[in-house]
């Protein structure tokens, strides 16, 4: 047993390590870091976070992101609910087909469709929009909905469907008001994803984007000025986009752990 | 489940079908139509067949790149695999214990990917990165900007320290669905620790472990922000892989034709690579274990 | 071969026990005859599995001991305790042949390999798995694979006894009364001592020489599958053995007089003296099928009304109230019963007597 901990505590110090170094950074002033080499900043400062929420530059960068991640998040929820509802209880012409080509989108390299979104977005005048993010990450987002919703959809009894037609609702009706609680965790985890693989993609995000929809990717690229790389609020940026994805891990930690005891996948 | 014969389930499906159809159909038809012309100017555009495929299939640049590709997959699934598994068997199974391991083992997996460049970035450097200046302080000199060996290593603990969260929480529910009646006969049987591992959670993983095989697989093949952030394919190109070659052909150079025809050759390899993932799955689904 | 003692045997599953009902298993002291057939029944939760589990050395009794052939062996882990189980579902090795499935128990002891094929073929003979040694395990049956389960346990020649935690759930119906005649001759070939838990009564009761009725984390009857049925020693018994279960009718006590809403049924006064040392709520019990239904008064008969008859073929379920109780008589197909009126009689050595729950005979 005690290997098992001290392979772990190994494991963990290395998968934290980098982040309390990035987080260490973003206390210390530019001239600190430049200086000597310490583990803990001798002067601990907040003047690099500070800049990240006054600078409008900044903070800006933030916004954008989670404004397209939102409404990808949304609409491709939205869009793959039927989607998955069809593929989980009918059988129609070409719906393995259909399946399988909605899961390559998810496969499929985005440096591929760099060029051609560039030119798709630029000509009906979304470009350097939210919505051209949002509606271009759906590419993948979207399958992947579709695929995990039509997997929880699956573990609901058909004979559901029926008793509430029996009872007279309409589809609709039936499909708020019974249905969808009943797989609210499977919409959970899908949003969960959808949030995940939005936030975390920026080849795409920037090259649609250039200045009023820029996310924060492209704004952490641009620290180099006159006096040198601006280490200090380089760090400080990355330690903020670091603080949605921990939230929200924090907040579902407990159906993680319990999604593993049940034998979920 | 038994579904019901209804062609106009279309309808439903309709939404996703034009979506998907609009980010994706309308934009690998440009592709096609960039990669069999070539541009010479705004109404100029000649029909030149597969000469942009022949003139990318002989690219030096694109066979060095493939290359390069190819041993960073190999390598990063050659470690993150067994280490991913390594991982679930030794993490706790109740208690507060394991919702903590898990909340940091999601961590590295929700960080933006040009914040895990940037976090290597500054971690690998020798004077201001914590991991740098004790490599070059135990004696070994290291500097992942310089030295393409180091920036190998940096590149691919990078990989390593990002994506075997995602081998370890599969595993980890791999191994939390065998139900505790398989250890419970083994103990009355006398088995080993081994022989447990070889006989009953190895092969029960066997489905998790496609799956973790697989998408590793496909996504490092896709790499492209974090090596980009961290060495911007340097030094030179000894870290230039698969999809930032393409994207300094299409964004930087603007070489549209060849770009294009190498897009197709990229996509289709991806596309048979899922092609073969689809099938396992479906085919583990209906055979399936347990 | 082995005697089973439990001694002093409680468990719970929590850390600080306080209350009786944080136990699953509440004190009892038990034992288990060598080469007995026993059968374990109850309901879900009652603490069966539970038990079996202590025995098997799979769980640790939070008290009390556990002897084999007068050897304490609470301590020990279930390989070091000369037991096997089989599971609720079939247990086997995927990746292995059937050979080896059941060669491993003895491969992981250090039997020399000449032995373990002697044995495996014994084994595969007796369990008709012959013909699919050298097959994949994984491809055969649930029947087939449950047969695994149970060789792997008596492969080992010091195995003294089996456990089996209803092992029949996945079998399809057709294929159960096979495998149960399967247990029944090994356990005459061998005299193991078996223990079978399960919640089905039919299958306790064909199966076993002596069954052990658990209710709530208690034993509350060791006896012969007619001893069960014949003197229930707790009212739980008289419900769940028997189809259906035993009419129970709360009464008081008068004398030496039983009376129920006005009835008086009179005790033998042994009987009535034991039940007022007793104290507590008072019940009569009489299973259906003692009840006689008579078209025309007799001495001794209580005048009833029928509400309901069910025709099952070759026997009837009549539904009858009398003394503002509901009961329920089995009677046989050609007995005279229609709705209405009718007169029933209640043999007395037949009436079974219960203060809070407990027979007092």
């Amino acid at each position: 047993m005690k290997k098992r901990s001290i392979a772990l505590v190994v494991y963990f110090l290395f998968l934290l390590l980098p982040i309390y170094w990035m987080v260490n950074m973003g206390l210390k002033t530019n001239e600190e870091i430049l200086g000597t080499f310490t583990l803990f900043p001798q002067h601990p400062t907040l003047a690099n976070f500070r800049t990240i929420f006054t600078d409008p530059g900044w903070y800006s960068g933030y916004l954008n992101s989670i404004a397209y991640v939102s409404m990808n998040t949304v609409l491709s929820v939205l869009v793959a609910l039927p989607a998955a509802y069809a593929f989980s209880r009918y059988a129609f012409v070409g719906d393995k087909h259909m399946f399988f080509w909605l899961l390559t989108n998810r496969m499929s390299p985005p440096a591929v469709f760099l060029l051609p979104f560039f030119e798709l977005y630029s000509s009906i005048g979304l470009f350097d929009t939210h919505i051209a993010v949002a509606l271009a990450h759906m590419l993948f987002n979207v399958p992947l909905a579709v695929w995990i919703l039509e997997g929880f959809m699956s573990g609901v009894p058909k004979e559901i469907d029926e008793t509430a037609y029996i009872d007279g609702y309409s589809f609709p009706r039936f499909f708020l008001r019974i249905f969808l609680p009943l797989i609210r965790s499977g919409i959970g985890v899908t949003a969960f994803f959808c949030f995940m693989f939005s936030w975390v993609e920026l080849l795409l995000a920037r090259t649609l984007t250039s200045v009023d929809a820029k996310p924060i990717a492209a704004t952490m690229t641009r620290t180099v000025s006159a006096a040198g790389m601006d280490w200090g609020t380089l760090a400080a940026a990355g330690v903020i986009t670091i603080l949605p994805g921990a939230l929200v891990i924090w907040f579902v930690r407990n159906y993680i752990a319990k999604g593993f005891a049940l034998g979920r996948v | 489940m038994q579904k019901t014969e209804n062609n106009k389930a279309w309808f439903l499906v309709l939404p996703v079908f034009v979506c998907v159809a609009f980010s994706a159909l309308i934009p690998l038809m440009t592709v096609v139509n960039y990669s069999v012309q070539d541009i010479l100017g705004p109404n100029q555009r000649v029909f030149v067949g597969t000469e942009w495929f022949l003139e990318v299939l002989q690219d030096e640049d694109l066979h060095d790149a493939l290359i390069r590709q190819i041993e960073f997959s190999a390598l990063i699934l050659l470690i993150e695999i067994p280490l991913g598994i390594a991982l679930a068997l030794a993490l706790p199974t109740q208690g507060w214990r394991t919702s903590l391991c898990l909340v940091l083992l999601a961590l590295p997996l929700l960080i933006p990917w040009n914040v895990v460049g940037t976090i290597w970035q500054i971690f690998g450097r020798g004077d201001i990165g914590l991991g740098g200046y004790v490599v070059n302080a135990l004696g070994v000199s290291y500097n992942y900007t310089a030295e393409p060996l180091d920036a190998w290593v940096t590149v691919v603990v990078m990989d390593i320290w990002h994506w075997t969260p995602l081998v370890v929480l599969l595993c980890y529910a791999g191994l939390r669905a065998i139900p505790d009646a398989y250890y419970q006969a083994a103990r009355i049987d006398g088995a080993s620790a081994w022989a447990v591992f070889r006989y009953i959670q190895l092969p029960k993983l066997r489905g998790v472990l496609l799956i973790a095989f697989l998408l590793r697989f496909m996504d490092s093949f896709m790499i492209y922000t974090e090596p980009f952030v961290l060495t911007g394919g340097g030094p030179g190109n000894s870290t230039t892989f698969l999809s930032q070659y393409l994207t300094t052909l299409a964004v930087g150079q603007f070489d549209v034709g060849p770009a294009a025809a190498f897009s197709i050759i990229y996509f289709l390899i991806i596309l048979l690579l899922s092609f073969i993932f689809y099938t396992v799955i479906q085919n583990m689904g209906k055979g399936g274990a347990s | 071969m082995a005697r089973i003692e439990l001694k002093g045997l409680a468990h719970s599953y929590r850390a600080m026990p306080s209350a009786p009902t944080d136990y699953a298993l509440r004190q009892m002291d038990m034992v288990w005859e060598d080469g007995g057939a026993y059968a374990l029944l109850g309901p879900s939760g009652c603490g069966k599995t539970t038990l079996l589990n202590i025995i098997s050395g799979l769980i640790r009794p939070s008290q009390g001991r556990v002897l084999f052939d007068g050897r304490d062996v609470t301590e020990l882990a279930p390989q070091q305790r000369n037991i096997a189980q089989v599971f609720q579902f079939p247990v086997i090795y995927d990746t292995m042949t059937v050979f080896d499935n059941l060669a491993f128990p003895l491969r992981n002891r250090g039997v020399a390999e000449a032995e373990v094929t002697t044995r495996v073929h014994e084994v595969a003979e007796m369990l008709e798995l012959t013909a699919d040694l050298k097959r994949r395990a994984s491809g055969l049956g649930a029947d087939a694979k449950q047969k695994i389960s149970l060789g792997r346990g008596l492969v080992r020649k010091d195995v003294a006894a089996i456990l089996f935690d209803e092992p029949l759930t996945v079998i399809d119906p057709h294929l159960k009364w096979i495998l149960r005649r399967k247990l029944k001759q090994i356990h005459q070939q061998f005299r193991l001592s078996l223990i079978y838990v399960t919640h089905d009564q039919i299958e306790a009761l064909t199966f076993a020489d002596q069954v052990v009725v658990m209710y709530d984390g208690q034993v509350v009857q060791l006896g012969t599958p007619q001893q069960l049925f014949e003197t229930p020693a707790h009212t739980f018994v008289g419900y769940f053995i028997g189809s259906p279960g035993m009419n129970l009718m709360p009464c008081k006590l008068d004398g030496d007089v039983v009376v129920i809403d006005g009835l008086r049924l009179p005790l033998a006064p042994e009987r009535a003296q034991r039940a007022r040392a007793a104290g507590g709520q008072l019940q009569l019990g009489i299973r259906p099928e003692f009840l006689q239904c008579l078209a025309a008064p007799q001495a001794d008969a209580i005048a009833a009304e029928i509400q309901a008859v069910e025709d099952l073929g070759n026997y009837k379920i009549v539904t009858a109230r009398f003394a503002g109780n509901t009961v329920k008589a089995k009677l046989p197909e050609d007995a005279p019963a229609t709705v209405g009126a009718a007169w029933l009689l209640l043999p007395r050595e037949r009436m079974q007597l219960y203060a809070d729950g407990r027979s007092v005979g």
